[in-house]
């Protein structure tokens, strides 16, 4: 099964929907509640984050037997200090953003915490790569 | 106990999802922090918060809290609004300041 979702950077009035689509789609194909938490939030902290740091973006889901696969791929500024920005605490969000609530520093941890496997590759002024991976069983 | 208890113990304003009223609670969280919020509550929490706008709805949709209460007199935004009825999760408001009406849901549930 694959999914498929664009995102606009800026864009915070759709953020969840690909969220919201991959958690319906899981309750369809019978995932255990707990798992499916775990993976909404990993993607909606990834999706997020598409709409507070980057320009533009699209994730790819793919769902197998076994896992659900997800890739965040964007086009923008880049992570220069992966480590750093893994740190709780650590944003660089706009004042903007941070008066929405968004900005703690904590939606990369808990894309660590809640994903079973994740992976992060980034260049400078390009864009960012998340993968995020759970296991359904 | 369910929201429309807390409705009516608190005093509350409904500004919307009169007809899910019946949803149980099972807890509360209180921030400001969506991340913090997303990564930290439960399923069937009533969330505490003074943000308004239409990401409030996706997180308390995706963590399917029991209700959403904004303090201090804010009001939703339309958007806000309409997404909570497509989600069938209430906002509910009071004029109270964080801390009294977390204070009061919590001794409520602790009943
Ligand atoms: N897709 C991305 N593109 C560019 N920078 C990013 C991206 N994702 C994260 N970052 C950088 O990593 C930092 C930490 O991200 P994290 O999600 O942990 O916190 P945040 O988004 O700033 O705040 P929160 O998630 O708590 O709302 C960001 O402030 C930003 O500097
Ligand atoms: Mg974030």
């Amino acid at each position: 099964m694959k999914l498929e979702f664009a995102i606009s950077g800026g864009d915070f009035s759709r953020a969840g929907i690909a969220s919201s689509e991959v958690k319906k789609m899981l309750k369809k194909i019978n995932v255990e509640p707990k798992i499916i938490k775990r993976v909404v939030v990993a993607l909606y902290e990834a999706e997020v984050n598409v709409c507070a740091h980057a320009y533009k973006g699209n994730i790819f889901v793919e769902i197998d037997g076994t896992k659900i696969k997800i890739d965040i791929i964007d086009k923008g500024p880049g992570i220069e200090n992966i480590d750093e920005a893994m740190k709780e605490g650590y944003s660089t969000a706009s004042d903007a953003v941070r008066e929405m609530g968004f900005g703690a520093g904590m939606g990369l941890s808990n894309m660590k915490k809640n994903a079973d496997e994740m992976s992060l590759e980034s260049k400078v002024d390009e864009g960012t790569k998340v993968t995020i991976i759970n296991y359904l069983k | 106990m369910n929201v429309s208890d807390i409705v009516k113990e608190l005093d509350l304003t409904v500004f919307t999802g009169e007809d899910y009223l019946s949803r149980e609670i099972y807890g509360g969280y209180v921030s400001d922090l969506l991340s913090d919020v997303m990564g930290f509550s439960s399923e069937g929490d009533v969330w505490i918060t003074l943000q308004t706008h239409k990401n409030v709805m996706a997180i308390a949709s995706l963590k399917e809290h029991a209700a959403v209460i904004l303090v201090k007199g804010f009001k939703p935004d339309q958007d806000t609004i309409n997404h909570a009825a497509e989600e069938g999760i209430p906002i509910l408001g009071t004029h109270k300041k964080t801390f009294e009406i977390s204070g009061e849901l919590y001794s409520l549930l602790k009943k």
